[in-house]
């Protein structure tokens, strides 16, 4: 798409989207949000970023093929389920801190999970959407 | 009692995968990982399945909410000889796919999908909510769509499309019965359901209920008249695929069907006799499949449409006999239906094809080889005192006792069909002669290595090993069975350990 | 309101079977979508609509002591609706796949016969 408002306009919202996906993934224990929310939202932003430059120019954006976030994100939230097991108690029992981290507020197993699927989920899709746009070409 | 150790089976294939796609693009770290996350998932399957044997049933509540409230993971002797069998397959094939799948298959992440595929079999048998159960399917065929359409030639994709969407069809109907179930006694939970259920005073709503269960376990596990994606996709995917799918994806509808059939629609006569008039039809429509086929794997694919039949007849019949001779059967065509595909796939390395017009003469060029594979052959036929015999005698005791006559005569067609298949398939593949001038007839298991051989052949030796058990030791495999029976046929003992009930007796 | 949910799921169940049946490949993604859609209403509409009272617990109570909306139902939904993403993701890239290799959209074409089997 050769749209030079669109051009511009991602340029400026793919830092915003990402710090929105940020803050919908920090507030998702207690209010709507969370990680799968979150991830959507980070890779729409990407997804913005790919139709109005290049695939190729997102990918040398992210450093990384989204394809690496997948087994981070999933050893992440699998290691959050397994933590409890160690100390004999049921699998995914939350776990907190006692005492409330400034801005992001108390912080527990069940973030570290967030993270995790917020993690794979900007990897899966991001992963789906390039190979069939790359496809296509 | 509580137990940590009931969710290790898939944990292990969970991290195991999680690993492997740290691995993507280093194939010969792949294939060890994979080989070492089996035979510890095979440990620890063994540690469950004896600790369940002597304690009893093992549940754990997760992230510690009080069943009915929480997801509950059982193990009682039913899920954790699944979890056993299940673990026996996944090392062997394991160990085949070092050698039989191509490299160009493992860069595209067959090791992963295969042991994320093996985790939510585990799942599957563990869980004790059915709305996870749902959960576990659809991991399952997640993974299975990826393994069946990897790398894939025109066949191979063919073959994927139509598995694609019957599955997913099979899905959407599983999910509308969670939907109504949930509907009518606001619960997911296995044991509480029932409890709630079994007091149900509506039976007509109970067993429409039933249907869409029914419908979308017997998609999954190919039961007559939906059986027919299995055939056309079945002889596509490499032998390793398929072996994993013959061996234990239909087998985990089954164990479904006996869960959800046992524990929550305890069959009354309507139920009862539409699984029986089920089962006659699709020991009746495998047979007549397999025996005009001419291709080694799609013959197999018919005899397990077959085969599906004579448990989900045994379940039908719902009689003590019936349910152990059905369950035998399970055990036994688990490890059959697997080691039988690997051999398949064993035949087209030393021949390069599976067309039996084909091939001829292994007899007389491999003998040893030919024996081990006659052993499973046999097997499956059940000639006695191999495994497929015994479970056939509690069927055809239990037909007889409850006058299901059709079920038998369905049973001894299908049996003399098999047997008739197989010894068409001894004569043409290993005591006829190589037919002269084929185009394209080449042996690739000669030219490699003794290890590499040995990876091929190992994993089948394995098996065939454990199918000789199963029939020799027959005993053993009847003492589980009836166990298993027993728990099947009184629920109090799984209920109470689930909702944690003290009930004095 | 619950009649035009039932109107509603009836219609997309309709749909779904009626596009599976079709022989394009295309519509057989769109009745997969449709079918998994009237799948989650059901869901949603026999868990029981209740209007305007969330599930959430008042700062002052320890047990619900008004009637709440069950969140049940919709946790159900939201994972169905992930899985479907995935399943459907995964559909659109096996099709476009097959569209390539075969080059017809029909899934009468999808017959490789059994001589070509190796």
């Amino acid at each position: 798409m050769k749209s030079t408002i669109l051009k511009t306009a991602s340029s400026y919202l793919l830092p915003i989207l990402l710090l929105f996906s940020i803050f919908i993934l920090l507030r998702g224990h207690y209010l709507p949000g969370g990680g799968f929310v979150g991830g959507l939202i980070a890779s729409i932003a990407f997804v913005l970023h790919s139709f109005t430059h290049d695939t190729e120019a997102t990918l040398q954006l992210l450093r990384i093929h989204p394809r690496a976030l997948i087994p981070v994100g999933l050893g992440v939230s699998a290691l959050s389920m397994f933590v409890p097991f160690l100390g004999g108690l049921p699998v995914m029992t939350g776990l907190w801190f006692d005492e409330p981290v400034p801005v992001i507020g108390l912080i527990g197993s069940a973030l570290v999970f967030d993270l995790g699927v917020y993690l794979v989920v900007i990897g899966v899709v991001l992963t789906v959407l390039f190979t069939i746009s790359q496809y296509s070409e | 009692m509580t137990s940590n150790a009931v969710v290790l089976p898939f944990i292990v294939h969970l991290f195991t995968a999680i690993l492997l796609l740290f691995f993507w693009r280093k194939t010969v770290a792949q294939r060890i990982i994979s080989v070492m996350g089996s035979t510890l998932a095979l440990t620890v399957a063994i540690g469950l399945f004896s600790s369940v044997w002597n304690d009893g049933i093992l549940t754990m509540q997760a992230a510690g909410w009080a069943a009915p409230f929480g997801i509950s993971f059982v193990a009682d002797v039913f899920s954790s000889s699944m979890v056993l069998l299940t673990s026996f397959s996944g090392l062997a094939v394991a160990v085949y796919s070092a050698t039989g799948i191509s490299r160009g298959r493992m860069l595209f992440g067959y090791f992963p999908m295969f042991h994320f595929l093996l985790m939510g079999l585990n799942g599957a048998y563990l869980t004790g909510d059915i709305f996870n159960l749902y959960v576990w399917f659809e991991v399952i065929i997640i993974a299975s769509f990826v393994l069946m359409s990897l790398g894939g030639r025109k066949a191979q994709i063919e073959g994927s499309v139509k598995y694609m969407a019957m599955n997913i069809l099979a899905s959407t109907f599983f999910l509308t019965g969670i939907g109504i179930l949930y509907g009518i006694t606001g619960s997911l939970n296995i044991a509480d359901l029932s409890l709630k259920v079994g007091a149900m005073e509506n039976r007509k709503l109970v067993d429409m209920t039933a249907i869409f269960f029914i419908v979308g376990f017997g998609i999954k596990s190919a039961v007559f008249p939906l059986y027919f994606w299995l055939p056309s996709s079945y002889h596509t995917p490499p032998s390793a695929v398929a072996a994993i799918f013959g061996g234990l994806l239909t087998k985990v509808g089954i164990y479904a069907l006996f869960r959800i059939f046992t524990l929550i629609f305890v069959p009354d006569d309507f139920l009862s006799n539409l699984l029986i008039v089920l089962a006659v039809l699709t020991v009746l429509t495998g047979t007549f499949g397999a025996v005009i086929k001419n291709n080694i794997r799609r013959l197999l694919s018919y005899l397990i449409v077959c085969h599906i039949g004579f448990m989900v007849g045994g379940l039908g019949m719902y009689s003590e006999v019936a349910l152990a001779g059905a369950l035998f059967y399970l055990f036994h065509d688990m490890m059959v239906k697997t080691n039988i595909f690997l051999i398949a796939g064993l035949i087209r390395k030393l021949r390069g094809t599976m067309n039996m017009d084909k091939i001829g003469g292994l007899y007389a060029e491999y003998p040893l080889l030919s024996l081990l594979m006659a052993v499973v052959l046999f097997s499956l036929v059940g000639i006695p005192p191999l495994s497929g015999f015994w479970p056939k005698i509690y069927l055809f005791e239990a037909g007889f006792m409850d006058h299901h006559y059709a079920l038998v005569a369905a049973i001894i067609i299908g049996s003399f069909a098999t047997l008739y298949v197989i010894a068409k398939m001894w004569a043409k593949v290993f005591w006829k002669s190589q037919p002269e001038g084929i185009a394209g007839v080449e042996d690739g298991f000669r030219p490699m290595s003794n290890f590499r051989r040995s990876l091929l052949v190992g994993p089948i030796v394995f098996l065939a090993a454990i199918t000789l058990f199963i029939g020799l030791g027959a005993e053993h495999i009847v003492t589980v069975v009836n166990h298993i029976v027993r728990e099947m046929k009184d629920t109090s003992p799984y209920i109470q350990a689930v909702l944690e009930m003290h009930v004095s007796p | 309101m619950e009649l035009v949910f039932v109107i509603l799921i009836g219609v997309l169940y309709a749909g779904g079977i009626f596009m599976l049946l079709r022989r394009s490949m295309v519509r057989l993604l769109i009745g997969i979508a449709l079918l998994g859609n009237g799948a989650n209403l059901l869901i949603f509409l026999l868990g029981g609509i209740t209007k305007g009272k969330p599930p959430v617990i008042g700062d002052a109570a320890r047990v619900f002591t008004d009637i709440y909306a069950d969140p049940i139902p919709q946790a159900l939904i939201l994972t169905a609706i992930v899985i479907s993403f995935g399943l459907q993701a995964f559909a659109i890239v096996l099709l476009k796949r097959v569209y390539v290799l075969v080059n017809s959209d029909d899934l009468d074409d999808l017959n490789t016969p059994e001589e070509e089997d190796i």
